[in-house]
């Protein structure tokens, strides 16, 4: 594996080994310290966009994402407490909030991250008004359908696309409420050219939004531990050219 | 001085409802109406969505019957996707279809309708519930319990859970069944039929003590439709739509789900949600029928099961020579209908085609348009779907049971009222008037209207009555709530210009009456 150099951290309260080009999340899930995650997948570049996996650094004057966030030698991380949890909590509301999110209809109810995290956080109800908004579902591809309602933006889908299939096809238009993720130049997914329609975006995505058409109420098992073994397998084959 | 009655919220029913009954200056009944309260906006809401939701989405219209929508939507999908569902598919969802009438007619019978049946009309409004009955008649409220544990037991095993299962999916049902599963439904079939039968002997028993309300619980004739099976028998999942009218001759019977509306036109009420479907031929006037057990029983030349059968010559013989009309009715034919959906089930188990692991076609959205029909326990339920060519929906039509009924409801409503206040006996035949039954009704047989005006106060086994002939129907109002019993009922006496003159209240303690003015 790639060198670096190696320091010393702690998360919380414990004296943690990493070097220095990894991230907080990562140094803390080899040492079996748990934090949430959102946007974060295994095998595709973070990019500290959701914002759920935040911790607390001393010194530091505002909580940091720990999945964009590198160690420094003697840092001291929390990565829980009653502050954070009401923070995620908040985050996920107004996720939440911002689409139309109906868990009982949906074809990834029971196999939803989004879903799975809002139990795991304890939001069993929105403190902040829902918008509602009215967003049409893109059923143009063959194969697989794009429900804007159940999109969180966590633009796996545009990075699994871009990074592994190399496609490119997803990407995001407009900014805050409007921001929406689109294909090839805002064309219906069927007709966007540089679709392979290999599937990987929609086994990616956290949520419904993206779906295999056909599939009835939590029928949709989303399967993407691959990933990491692509991406490997990518780095090992460029290595060898 | 013209007065209105409101009778609000009705009890006991599945839904929100009120009745108002308007009295003319004489303080005779001149009108009595049904207003459904609530608005749903499933045929509005579900348009853009991709048409495999539409299942799951539209089986959120009930929770008591939501197997019933699943089916006729699964149905309506199945003509989107232009497939024939495979012969196991068909075989299990007759079979989830048979557990739903089994414990939505134990629910309606025994939770909601036996208190009236079993402990009478004028039994004490605390008493007149589930637990009074299960005080009184411990080993009648256990059937009930039993049978609709029974059911939804089956629909569990079946379909993963008990409301709301995903199992029935476009093109078939996403699991086959299990001789495991099957074993465990067939065991507890034997005493379940004793159950039924001894509810049904129970139910005779006593029908003698309800002359009156025979006579007079919506009770004229109408048209009876129903799906038709092979020779005249009953059926519930499949098969043309069939109309009869009161002699018993047929109207239309329409193999082609997709043409329903040739033959039925609905309109949209000023005062209620609930719209009224009825035979376009004659128009809503003279097109008025019925749906559900009564209908059903009506329509079909037998059941096909020997115990059915059985039970169906002792109904016949209610009315020899012609359909039984009296809505009061339902409440028998329902009980034919478990027994027979038990005998189904033992039918159905044992044959071998239901267990083959082939369960489901899949395809894509081939056809523009879609209905799906089968028999609800209230009656026949259309779903009825339009795609755009992505497969998102672009219209939905959903006629449910209770709206068949609507217009039935009214008139049986009015012919109720009619007889229960003012004495009159009505243009029904065979009635003796409610002071002639013997039963215990108060001093002057009905709440005369001058016992209204005079000191404001309504009988309240009078406006028992009243909401009894809605029960009859067993109505699924919203489709959603699962009340029974205690809801809170308020009746307001008014005059013309909206002033209280007087109102009676009924809460989980106590009946109040009070005069305002």
């Amino acid at each position: 594996m790639s060198g670096g150099r190696v320091i010393t951290l702690q998360i919380d309260g414990r004296d943690c080994g990493a070097r220095e080009e990894q991230t907080i999340l990562e140094v803390a899930r080899e040492n079996g310290i748990y934090i949430p995650t959102l946007c974060h997948l295994n095998g595709l570049h973070p990019v500290g966009g959701c914002r759920i996996c935040l911790v607390e650094i001393a010194g530091a004057p505002r909580p940091l994402p720990a999945c964009v966030t590198h160690p420094v030698e003697g840092m001291q991380v929390t990565t829980d407490n009653p502050e954070l949890r009401r923070q995620r909590r908040l985050i996920l509301e107004l996720m939440l909030a911002e689409g139309n999110h109906i868990c009982a209809v949906c074809v990834v109810n029971g196999h939803c991250e989004l879903q799975e995290l809002a139990l795991q956080l304890g939001v069993d109800h929105l403190e902040v008004p829902a918008l509602y908004p009215s967003r049409e579902v893109d059923a143009s591809h063959p194969r697989f359908g794009l429900d804007r309602n159940r999109c969180v933006l966590c633009t796996r889908c545009v990075r699994v696309c871009g990074e592994i299939e190399g496609a490119h096809t997803w990407d995001v238009m407009g900014r805050g409420l409007q921001a929406m993720v689109i294909s090839d130049l805002n064309q219906p997914w069927g007709e966007a050219e540089s679709c392979t329609g290999c599937g990987k975006c929609v086994q990616v995505c956290p949520t419904g939004a993206l779906f295999e058409k056909g599939k009835s109420a939590g029928e949709m098992v989303k399967r993407h531990l691959h990933l990491p073994l692509l991406t490997a397998m990518r780095r090992e084959e460029e290595a060898g050219e | 001085m013209p007065t209105t009655i409101a009778i609000d919220p009705v009890t006991r029913i599945e839904g929100h409802a009120r009745i108002t009954i308007t009295l003319d200056d004489q303080g005779r009944v001149e009108d009595c109406r049904l207003h459904v309260t609530q608005l749903r906006g499933f045929e509005a809401f579900c348009v853009g969505r991709p048409f495999a939701e539409m299942p799951s989405l539209t089986a959120r219209t009930c929770g008591i019957c939501p197997v019933s929508h699943l089916l006729a939507s699964a149905k309506a999908c199945d003509e989107l996707l232009a497939v024939r569902i495979p012969p196991a598919a068909r075989l299990l969802r007759q079979l989830l279809n048979y557990g739903q009438l089994v414990q939505s007619h134990a629910l309606s019978f025994f939770h909601l309708a036996s208190p009236d049946l079993l402990l009478g009309m004028d039994a004490a409004p605390e008493q007149r519930n589930l637990f009074g009955l299960a005080a009184a008649r411990p080993e009648v409220a256990k059937d009930g319990i039993a049978l609709r544990r029974f059911g939804q037991q089956l629909i569990e095993r079946l379909a993963g859970k008990r409301i709301h299962p995903d199992w029935v999916v476009p093109g078939g049902v996403s699991r086959p069944l299990s001789r495991e599963t099957a074993a465990a439904i067939r065991a507890e079939l034997p005493a379940m039929l004793t159950a039924a039968q001894n509810n049904l002997e129970r139910l005779q028993e006593v029908l003698p003590n309800f002359t009156a309300e025979i006579a007079h619980f919506a009770n004229f004739p109408s048209g009876y439709l129903a799906l038709a099976g092979e020779a005249g028998r009953l059926e519930y999942y499949d098969g043309p739509l069939r109309l009869v009218d009161q002699q018993g001759r047929e109207l239309f019977n329409e193999p082609e789900a997709l043409h329903y509306h040739r033959h039925l036109a609905e309109q949209s009420e000023p005062d209620s949600y609930l719209k009224s479907p009825y035979y376009r031929p004659l128009g809503p006037d003279d097109g008025l029928y019925r749906v559900g057990p009564l209908a059903r029983l009506n329509a079909a030349a037998s059941c096909g099961t020997p115990r059915a059968d059985q039970a169906l010559a002792g109904f016949k013989e209610l009315a020899p020579g012609g359909p039984v009309t009296s809505s009061f009715h339902y409440h028998y034919a329902r009980l034919i209908e478990i027994i027979h959906g038990l005998e189904k089930i033992e039918l159905l188990l044992a044959d071998d085609t239901i267990y083959d692991p082939r369960v489901r076609a899949t395809a894509g959205a081939n056809a523009p348009e879609g209905v799906g029909i089968c028999e609800a326990p209230r009656g026949t339920l259309i779903h009825h779907y339009q795609i755009d060519e992505q497969g998102r929906i672009s219209a939905v039509n959903m006629v449910i049971a209770t709206g068949h009924n609507s217009l039935a409801i009214q008139q049986g409503l009015q012919q109720a009222a009619r007889a229960f206040i003012n004495g009159d006996p009505g243009d029904n035949t065979g009635s003796e008037g409610p002071a002639g039954t013997g039963e215990k009704r108060g001093q002057s047989g009905g709440a005369t209207v001058g016992e209204i005006g005079e000191n404001g106060n309504i009988r309240e086994g009078l406006l028992n009555r009243i909401e009894a002939v809605l029960r009859c129907y067993d109505p699924c109002l919203s489709c959603s709530t699962h009340a029974l019993g205690q809801m809170p009922l308020a009746v307001e006496l008014r005059r013309p210009g909206g002033e209280l003159i007087g109102q009676l209240t009924r809460d989980n303690d106590k009946v109040e009456s009070k005069l305002t003015a």
